[in-house]
């Protein structure tokens, strides 16, 4: 059995899920005080 | 603590320090990765197997933190009617979630070239399992609670209620010897050698790190969320 078939799946889908969770993190964070930001100065 | 109940004075802190625990924590994370990948020795009996532990641990015991500053913020919730208390809790349940199923996927990845097996219901895999199924009970009751314009008090109960899994998923290993190992990494020293031991390490510094840096980043975004509503309520008046 290949044992680094195994580490590479496992690391792919770590990251893959870091960054996703990272990513969208951000960008969720960005859009919201961007919301804020354009509600506040509007008045 | 009580310091940080205040949003205003919570954002003057968060905003500076996001970048530098993301930053940091990636920086970390790619370094321990990148040496448990290839500078780190293979185990002599779980061979190359051994460098999803780089992963597997830092998941496992983020997990297991998540759920610990939920039970924290959501008895600060119910006792001092912290105003950032819910915040947190909320914030920290998506990462907590991701990580937890993370240690169940590359724990089940270590498992098959190691144990022969994907999966058992051996004590600590059901408990991590457990974990994972109390965090998205309390991902629903939160929506649901939110929905209905609740305050969230059900959520802490059951944040503070489903803390009792984490001596269960601690000592599972000593209660129950089936097929997961006992812990390696103890308060007074670890049984694991130097090369392996020090980029284990810096890898569970650097994904607490991002891990700090999602939980900032989540609050600062539902702060903004509950500033908009609070306008348009306002204007609406």
């Amino acid at each position: 059995m290949n044992r680094w078939v195994f580490v590479i799946a496992a690391y792919a889908i770590a990251l893959v899920a870091t960054l996703v969770l990272v990513g969208w993190s951000y960008a969720a964070m960005r859009r919201a005080e961007r919301d804020a930001e354009a509600l506040r100065t509007r008045q | 603590m009580h310091i940080l109940a205040n949003p205003a004075r919570f954002l003057k802190i968060a905003r500076p320090l996001t970048p530098w625990l993301g930053w940091g924590g990636a920086l970390l994370a790619a370094l321990a990765l990148a040496d448990g990948l290839f500078v780190a020795p293979p185990d002599y009996l779980q061979g190359d197997s051994v460098r999803i532990i780089y992963l597997h641990v830092p998941a496992a015991w983020l997990g297991m933190a998540g759920w610990a500053g939920i039970a924290v913020a959501s008895l600060m919730q119910i006792v001092w009617r912290h105003p950032l208390a819910a915040v947190a809790a909320r914030a920290i349940a998506v990462p907590g979630a991701v990580f937890t199923a993370l240690c169940l996927a590359t724990g089940s990845l270590w498992g098959r070239p190691t144990w022969g097996t994907y999966w058992q219901w051996d004590g600590r895999m059901t408990s991590m399992l457990v974990l994972l199924f109390l965090y998205i009970g309390y991902l629903a009751l939160g929506e649901a609670d939110r929905e209905r314009g609740g305050e969230g008090r059900i959520t802490a109960i059951f944040g503070l209620v489903g803390a009792i899994n984490l001596p269960i998923i601690h000592y599972s290993v000593l209660w129950w010897r089936t097929l997961h190992q006992g812990e390696s990494i103890g308060l007074t020293g670890s049984t694991i050698a130097a090369p392996m031991l020090w980029p284990l390490l810096v890898s569970v510094l650097g994904f607490s790190l991002l891990f700090g840096a999602v939980v900032l980043m989540r609050m600062r975004a539902m702060l903004a969320r509950q500033k908009v509503e609070a306008r348009l309520r306002r204007q609406a008046a």
